[in-house]
């Protein structure tokens, strides 16, 4: 038994994408466009807690961040090869769920040394 | 109908992925980068190959995007630290990109290619059918992913990660 599908089945998505793009670009222009502008020095400044502004928002920030990044990424793939396995999940049955824990076993490893190697701790 | 949408994404994808080289901002250019993905994403879904479609859209748009944007901030983006290359370096990298043009166009008029118009499974792409290949055919390419997965875990801890039991220099 093959499932049937074809793009075409894919075009409420995108009616549905064009009318929330559209929604937000026509409110943000209908704003723009309508609402009253001030433009001096003062206003168009940075502004924070009446502060004034020092260096600028182009600062080099911890691999920390970085590091936490990647490993979801990581993580993200394992979850997206569970789609086609949790699918097809009661027609293959003991032996796709073997398959499925030994490919999940071995990412676990890598949880666990995540976790020994306590890289996601902020020191 | 279909050939002439498949022109129109097509034109899109290489109308933002133009963007992403010729815009100054590099943050401009992860977000046409964004766009450009996004055209991939359609080209699959007309491909009919949806699983792909949604992996795309999910990881590639979502997830390695944040990671592009993270790799701009680690890097100092300020102007004075990017100086203007000189014009010997940019003679240099036009003649690089045209010997890899000239060899990728060579490749591929030397091979063969194969009969792109006709898909034998039209349904492979759906995600019910993928799985069933996935865990039966391609069972080891799968399993061998996952430790592809655990290195690739493993040493971004270890590049990362500061060692505590080495004394600092």
């Amino acid at each position: 038994m093959q499932v049937q599908s074809t793009p075409i089945d894919y075009l409420p998505i995108i009616f549905q994408m064009i009318i929330a793009v559209g929604f937000v670009v026509t409110t943000m222009l209908a704003t723009h466009l309508i609402g009253p502008k001030r433009k001096t020095k003062d206003k168009l400044s940075t502004f924070e807690s009446g502060i004034e502004v020092v260096g600028n928002a182009r600062q080099p920030f911890s691999i920390k961040y970085f590091l936490v990044a990647i490993l979801f990424v990581l993580f993200d793939i394992e979850v997206i090869f569970m789609y086609p396995w949790a699918v097809n999940f009661k027609e293959m049955g003991i032996p796709g769920m073997i398959e499925m824990f030994v490919f999940m076993a071995t990412l676990l490893l890598g949880f666990i040394y995540i976790i020994k190697k306590k890289a996601l701790d902020w020191d | 109908m279909g050939i002439s949408l498949f022109y129109l994404v097509a034109f899109l994808s290489i109308f933002f992925s133009l963007l992403v080289i010729f815009s100054k901002n590099p943050v401009h250019s992860v977000l046409y980068l964004i766009i450009t993905f996004f055209t991939f994403t359609i080209h699959y879904i007309i491909l009919n190959a949806q699983f792909l479609a949604v992996v795309n859209f999910i990881v590639y748009m979502g997830a390695i995007m944040v990671l592009f944007l993270f790799v701009l901030m680690l890097l100092n983006l300020n102007r004075q630290s990017e100086p203007a290359k000189p014009l010997l370096l940019k003679l240099t990298a036009v003649i690089a990109g045209m010997c890899l043009l000239v060899t990728l166009a060579g490749s591929v008029k030397a091979l063969h290619t194969s009969n792109p118009v006709l898909l034998h499974h039209p349904n492979l792409g759906l995600v019910q059918n993928l799985g069933r290949v996935l865990f039966s055919e391609f069972l080891l390419p799968f399993e061998i992913s996952s430790i592809l997965l655990l290195t690739a875990m493993v040493g971004a801890v270890l590049l990362a990660k500061k060692d505590e039991t080495q004394p600092e220099a």
